[in-house]
């Protein structure tokens, strides 16, 4: 392994002090959220920048539409909500009144994924993907780590237009052991691995069940190449195109429809390769209550459930 | 800030002429386009006209200069009086308005940032509203002293993110912040009250904590002295009058008729609405 997990640490909080460092570079960083600030992390920079920071209560409509506006006058927005409002509820405002003038406003949700756990299904966010995905102009970038994330958050800051961020709940391993390290790449999946029996690729909280799931095919001898997909769109299609594994397996925790795994499944049939993919994920079904832990096994995303999984197809060739 | 000298007679009259060319244009570009919404377009035409031609500070040769006054339109669908204000103005070529709504053309059937001198994408309805809302926050952490104006359909106010945004505007004491409602009383359907009761908007907007004020949405001194009350008072609170008017206003056959919301004319009704407007 090229990397090793560590201690669990969160990407939620990592955009909180990520923010509170641009805050001082940038005097025209504007952040606004809508009513979720402590659990965003927004509330951090609204701490330090009193005067810069925007709660619109809870109205995720208007608050796509005031980042909108905040962005035409010339500011970097950041608009923060959990990932089922703020891509969910306003979805049509992002579409129309952000991505079609392509302003420069940073969608930076939480809460993505089944892991939100005991709130259940209202609020377990597993389209976001799909739906950001299919806006023109939007990418889509889903962080692998606390490290990770900071590299992220800064990249969207001091790039143009519209981006869809989407981060989990709960604290996750850490992949990468420094910022440095953890340098994001726009655009580029990450080999983390090689291997030459299959292909995995993971992206964001589903990267640490990946690693766990690869060290246990490693002790059955079989060889996993692992890809930490962190920009969904655009997607790093070489290297899928340039994998020489037939198996691709992909993880989410998404609706397996219009996902990671439908954006792999895309690059397959466009270039006609010969590959079978299997999509692990969340299968088309709403969630459930219950502790993000025990949700990763029911829904079978856990590294263990993974594996076994994986083991499963490759018998069944 | 643009203080506005009081207003002459001759001044009322120029601003009437201007109306009845943007009007004319409006009509032929509909016609030309076979497609279009000429009856929120001639409704809304004198406030648009006295905004660009009396009341903002604009520059057509500098249209992104800092300090300017910013209009936004989002009952986008009026558009047509928007596109043949600014090609007057020479924000961009005239013959641009004979080829609205075609492939490759500038002007879209709804406002387009892309296109000079329009300030936000609207359209989609509710949104530009919020959107105006953001940029009259923006411009006051600039710290400007300009103004923002909005225009809102009245079947508009029936979207929910219209309110929250009027909450948003009040919350954050916006009064660098002046709406319009366009009160022409219809919808594609019918009658607003009819669809769905607007009732009282002017109670609606006040109890939001706006500054509200009523007038006649074809009388040029009234809204350009309205707009000059409502600058007057700085009391951190966002401004909105309610304009009544009438649908399809100035071609006597689209006059409060629904039929013409979301219809262009065919050739006949347009050399008959053309004729009336020359």
């Amino acid at each position: 392994m090229r990397y090793k997990l560590g201690e669990k640490k969160g990407m939620r909080v990592a955009y909180g002090e990520t923010l509170v460092k641009l805050g001082k570079e940038l005097p025209n960083l504007v952040v606004l959220d809508a009513d979720l600030s402590g659990s965003t992390k927004t509330a951090m920079f609204a701490k330090a920048f009193p005067d810069r920071f925007f709660n619109v209560g809870i109205a995720e409509q208007n608050m796509m539409g005031m980042a909108a506006g905040l962005a035409i006058t010339g500011k970097i927005v950041f608009a923060s909500s959990f990932a089922m409002f703020a891509t969910g509820r306003a979805w049509e405002q992002i579409r129309n009144s952000i991505a079609y003038p392509n302003l420069n406003v940073k969608i930076v949700a939480t809460h993505s994924g089944i892991t939100v756990g005991e709130d259940g299904a209202t609020h377990q966010m597993t389209e976001d993907i799909a739906i950001m995905r299919c806006i023109p102009n939007m990418r889509v970038i889903s962080p692998t780590d606390y490290y990770e994330t900071k590299s992220v958050i800064e990249w969207c800051a001091k790039n143009e237009g519209p981006v869809y961020v989407r981060m989990p709940r709960r604290d996750t391993e850490t992949v990468f052991s420094s910022e440095e390290e953890a340098k994001f790449q726009f655009g580029k999946g990450r080999i983390l691995e090689d291997g030459s029996d299959l292909t995995i690729v993971a992206t964001g909280e589903m990267v640490p069940e990946a690693i766990k799931a690869l060290e246990l095919l490693k002790e059955d001898g079989i060889e996993a190449q692992l890809i930490s997909m962190a920009t969904i769109k655009p997607i790093d299609e070489d290297l899928i195109v340039n994998s020489t594994n037939d198996l691709i397996v992909s993880i989410e925790d998404h609706n397996i429809v219009g996902g990671l795994g439908s954006a792999i499944g895309e690059i397959i049939a466009d270039h006609g390769l010969k590959k079978r993919l299997l999509r692990i994920g969340v299968r088309d079904v709403f969630g459930i209550s219950g502790s993000a832990t025990d949700l990763l096994r029911y829904y079978g995303l856990d590294g263990e459930s993974i594996y076994r999984r994986i083991l499963e197809e490759i018998k069944n060739k | 800030m643009s203080n506005i000298s009081p207003i002459r007679n001759t001044d009322i009259e120029e601003l009437e002429r201007i109306a009845k060319r943007i009007r004319y244009n409006i009509v032929k570009m509909i016609g030309l386009a076979k497609s279009g919404h000429p009856g929120g377009s001639l409704s809304a035409t004198d406030i648009i006209v006295a905004l660009y031609y009396k009341i903002m500070n604009h520059d057509p040769k500098n249209p992104n200069k800092k300090d300017r006054d910013i209009f936004v339109l989002s009952k986008g669908h009026a558009c047509p009086a928007l596109y043949a204000v600014l090609a007057e103005l020479g924000y961009f070529d005239k013959e641009e308005l004979w080829r609205l709504r075609k492939v490759g053309a500038l002007l879209q059937g709804h406002p387009s940032i892309s296109i000079p001198g329009v300030e936000a994408s609207t359209g989609s309805l509710g949104q530009g509203f919020s959107v105006a809302v953001g940029i009259a926050l923006g411009c006051r952490l600039d710290k400007l002293n300009n103004w923002v104006y909005v225009l809102l359909g009245d079947g508009e106010c029936q979207e929910g993110q219209v309110w929250e945004a009027a909450m948003a505007a009040y919350h954050y004491k916006l009064d660098n912040l002046i709406g319009f409602v366009d009160r022409n009383r219809l919808q594609i359907d019918g009658c607003t009250e009819d669809v769905m009761s607007l009732g009282d908007l002017k109670e609606k907007f006040r109890a939001f904590g706006w500054d509200v004020f009523e007038i006649d949405g074809h009388n040029f001194k009234e809204i350009i002295d309205t707009v000059n009350r409502a600058k007057s008072l700085k009391n951190g609170k966002p401004k909105m009058i309610i304009a009544n008017t009438v649908k399809g206003k100035g071609v006597s056959f689209m006059e409060g008729n629904v039929g013409f919301h979301g219809k262009a004319p065919n050739e006949e009704q347009l050399e008959r609405a053309l004729k009336e407007l020359s």
